[in-house]
């Protein structure tokens, strides 16, 4: 054998280039190709998708606006040391930037920033701001302890101080019911003030409960698609495609038809007598309603996992089973049921995430009890305009997601995820 | 051939039609001894498979019965019938280990944890594969799997295993080795097995008796020997076996023999008369290609035609040569390789011949 080898042990093509560099040559070509291939796709996703949710996730920890807004303010309470009061300076550069903010009107956002942390502190900026004007020449301690009692007060300060810093971790603090007390200890809200935490874990058990819900509706229909004759499976294969191809919209209005008090059911309920007139069922704008409107339009997405793996199990394995002895449910539960544990986690994976995202669902039929974390992150970003919340929101939502999928893959392994 | 009380299975004109308009199986009947190693061959959709799967309990028979011991089993479901059952595609369960496969049917019998590994060890040591108890079928080549499966459908000691196109995905020197495996565990354990393939081999090899299923009907039902010996129609003489066939028609019978005038003008011939409907009608002469010898002279066996060499195929251990009979291009003679044998060139004109009782007269 005439192995064409370096003296350095590298294996060497028949012109004599090594035979990696002549292999990458050949397959450059290829990947080139694929490249292109997915360019299109790829540059979508990357301006329409990751940016924006880079974007949203950093505005999470963004602090930009008393470091920019406030310059002076912030160098002078770098050596700050929190005991007292700041000294003359600092109060020199509080007049300055509050003057300069006013003049360009960018004063509003430090007071909206700050005001997330301590309530009252957009007042006392604005209007320390509008009258800054009109305050003579120094020194300015005395005058603006003047302007409002609050600027005598050392938390005003420490709120002030904790901004300088060009990032935060208070959306976060906030977004798991916590804050900074008066002396800048992290501590949890007041009891009454603890919503995000809840929320998150009422998202947590309605999605468990959509979840568990859709396994019990959707394991027999996946059984029987995957058993029956191909032309009756195809036929009940559309039925069960059939939401899929109705938008979401209308299906949530048609559930509120059904389920609202003059509804459908109802209307039904009443009139065989199983339910009073007087004592209409609650089934829509509350829990209810969230989670059978949710499991209806999810079903379809534990269905076709389910029924992926169920296809490619041979009847022969059942038949094994009841040959050896098994009674048909022992053989069922024994043999049929293991085989089809990656379709069950690979649905419930999706109808999982799916529905801790959910939002137009919720928002329609949800009511106070029925909504979820992600009502809560639009409620943010459209009405209270607080991105810097919800984008920790999202992110925390992100990240659990991507923790359950960790979970899955630790334990089932993302490889027998089938989804058909 | 074998007592009523020695008789396991029975099938009492069983038929089965899937949509009610054809018959797959037509009124098949089959005496099981106990301890026999029976097969049933046949081309796919000969509807053997469908007689293993109403014996094993998973398709009903449309009409007829089936007995097990004397008793009805028609309606007993299959797993109660306690069979064991060896599957084409082996069927091991790819969730369990090799260990837990074998113990699944003792498991569902209640049977207790020491007695259940004690008798999985000894069905691995039976076929070899002791220490594999814990790995995943996946794991297994076909061979292992198979005996694996094998050993599924013994460890529970049925007194009857079925045996479905089981070394269908084996490769052919696999296939050999197993054949004689599962022969020495049927005779080792004198276990009844029911066996279904469409290989001829594997069932001459195998089996005390085969059926020879075609169309929905049990062409012959025989030891092999017989079977490829004595064939009693065209389609077991042409599936069993190399075979030549030459067709004619009865001139006259005389006793157990008749004699035939060959299509395509290669004169009379004598021949055994074992399936034929009377003189004048169309017979399928039917002559294996070993027991015709070449360069004979005339007169020397009771049939003797001229042929054309057309093909020779050196095979080692002997010569095949394909000559053109009475218009038959198709006519295979096997010259053995042997000290001083005739040596044939392709487009020769010999004299071949053969014996009347080699020769059997068959249905058309």
């Amino acid at each position: 054998m005439t192995d064409q080898t370096a003296g350095n042990g590298v294996v060497l093509a028949a012109d004599g280039t090594p035979l990696k560099a002549s292999l990458n040559r050949a397959l450059r070509k290829n990947r080139m190709r694929a490249l292109l291939l997915v360019a299109p796709l790829m540059l979508f996703v990357l301006f329409s998708f990751l940016i924006p949710i880079f974007d949203m996730t950093f505005r999470s920890v963004d602090n930009w606006h008393v470091g920019t807004l406030m310059p002076k303010t912030t160098v002078a309470l770098a050596d700050w040391d929190g005991k007292d009061l700041p000294e003359e300076p600092v109060f020199a550069a509080l007049v300055a930037d509050l003057r300069a903010g006013a003049k360009s009107r960018q004063i509003g956002k430090v007071g909206t920033r700050l005001n997330y942390e301590k309530s009252g502190m957009r007042g006392l900026i604005t209007g320390s701001a509008r009258k800054s004007k009109k305050l003579k020449d120094g020194p300015y301690k005395a005058k603006v302890l003047k302007l409002h009692k609050k600027w005598g007060q050392l938390e005003t300060w420490t709120v002030i101080k904790r901004n300088t810093t060009p990032y935060t971790i208070g959306y976060y603090l906030n977004a798991v019911d916590m804050k900074y007390d008066k002396n800048g200890e992290i501590v949890m809200q007041p009891e009454n003030r603890r919503i995000y935490g809840k929320l998150f874990m009422r998202t947590f058990a309605i999605s468990l409960a959509i979840t568990i819900i859709c396994v019990i509706l959707a394991y027999p229909i996946a059984f029987l698609l995957a058993t029956l004759p191909l032309r009756y499976s195809n036929l009940l294969m559309i039925f069960v495609l059939l939401p899929f191809w109705t938008s979401l919209l209308v299906r949530t209005t048609a559930w509120i038809a059904m389920l609202q008090s003059q509804g459908v059911l109802n209307d039904l309920f009443v009139f065989f007598g199983m339910v009073d007139d007087d004592n209409r069922l609650q089934l829509i704008h509350n829990l209810t309603g969230t989670i059978i409107a949710m499991t209806h339009i999810l079903l379809p997405f534990m269905v076709l996992p389910l029924y992926s793996v169920m296809k490619t199990i041979p009847p022969t394995y059942m038949r094994a089973a009841l040959s050896l002895g098994a009674n048909p449910v022992v053989a069922f539960v024994r043999v049929y049921m293991p085989q089809t544990l990656s379709g069950i986690g690979a649905g419930s994976v999706l109808v999982f995430i799916l529905s801790i995202g959910y939002y137009i669902t919720p928002a329609l039929v949800g009511g106070t009890d029925g909504t979820l974390i992600s009502n809560q992150i639009a409620y943010h970003m459209q009405s209270s305009l607080n991105w810097g919340l919800a984008g920790a929101l999202g992110a925390l939502l992100l990240a659990s997601v991507l923790a359950l999928y960790l979970l899955y893959n630790r334990i089932v392994g993302i490889d027998n995820m089938r989804l058909g | 051939m074998s007592e009523a009380s020695d008789t396991l299975v029975k099938f009492d004109s069983v038929q089965k039609s899937y949509d009610g308009e054809t018959l797959v199986v037509k009124d098949f009947n089959l005496d099981v001894a106990r301890g026999e190693f029976v097969t049933m061959l046949g081309p796919s959709g000969s509807g053997k498979t469908t007689c293993l799967m109403m014996l094993a309990g998973f398709e009903p028979a449309t009409h007829g019965e089936i007995y097990l011991d004397g008793v009805p089993i028609n309606n007993v479901p299959p797993h109660k019938r306690g069979f064991g059952m060896v599957f084409q595609n082996y069927a091991l369960f790819p969730h369990m280990t090799v260990a837990e496969n074998l113990a699944f049917p003792l498991q569902v019998r209640g049977m207790g944890k020491s007695e259940t590994s004690e008798k999985v060890n000894g069905a691995l040591e039976m076929v070899r594969l002791g220490g594999f108890g814990d790995r995943r079928p996946a794991q297994l080549s076909g061979g292992q799997q198979q005996r694996v499966a094998v050993a599924r459908a013994l460890v529970f000691r049925p007194q009857l295993v079925l045996m479905d196109e089981p070394l269908g995905a084996l490769d052919k020197n696999l296939r050999e080795e197993m054949q004689y495996e599962i022969k020495h565990i049927h005779e080792e354990l004198q276990v009844t097995m029911v066996y279904v393939t469409h290989d001829q081999s594997e069932a001459l090899t195998m089996s005390n008796r085969i059926a020879v299923f075609d169309d929905g009907i049990v062409q012959q039902l025989a030891p092999p020997d017989e079977l490829y010996e004595k064939p009693m129609n065209a389609f077991v003489a042409g599936f069993i076996g190399e075979n030549n066939r030459l067709f004619g028609e009865i001139k006259a019978i005389d006793g157990d023999f008749c004699q035939v005038e060959l299509e395509g003008g290669g004169g009379m011939v004598k021949a055994l008369s074992v399936n034929v409907d009377g003189v004048g009608s169309r017979t399928t002469l039917s002559l294996r290609p070993e027991r015709v010898t070449i360069g004979a002279a005339p007169g020397q066996s009771a049939n003797s035609l001229e042929a054309k060499v057309v093909e020779l195929i050196y095979l080692g251990d002997h010569i095949r040569s394909r000559v053109s009979l009475s218009g038959n291009d198709e006519f295979i003679v096997k010259v053995p390789n042997s000290h001083g044998h005739v040596h044939l060139k392709e487009g020769e004109v010999t004299q071949i011949g053969w014996e009347a009782e080699d020769c059997r007269a068959l249905d058309a």
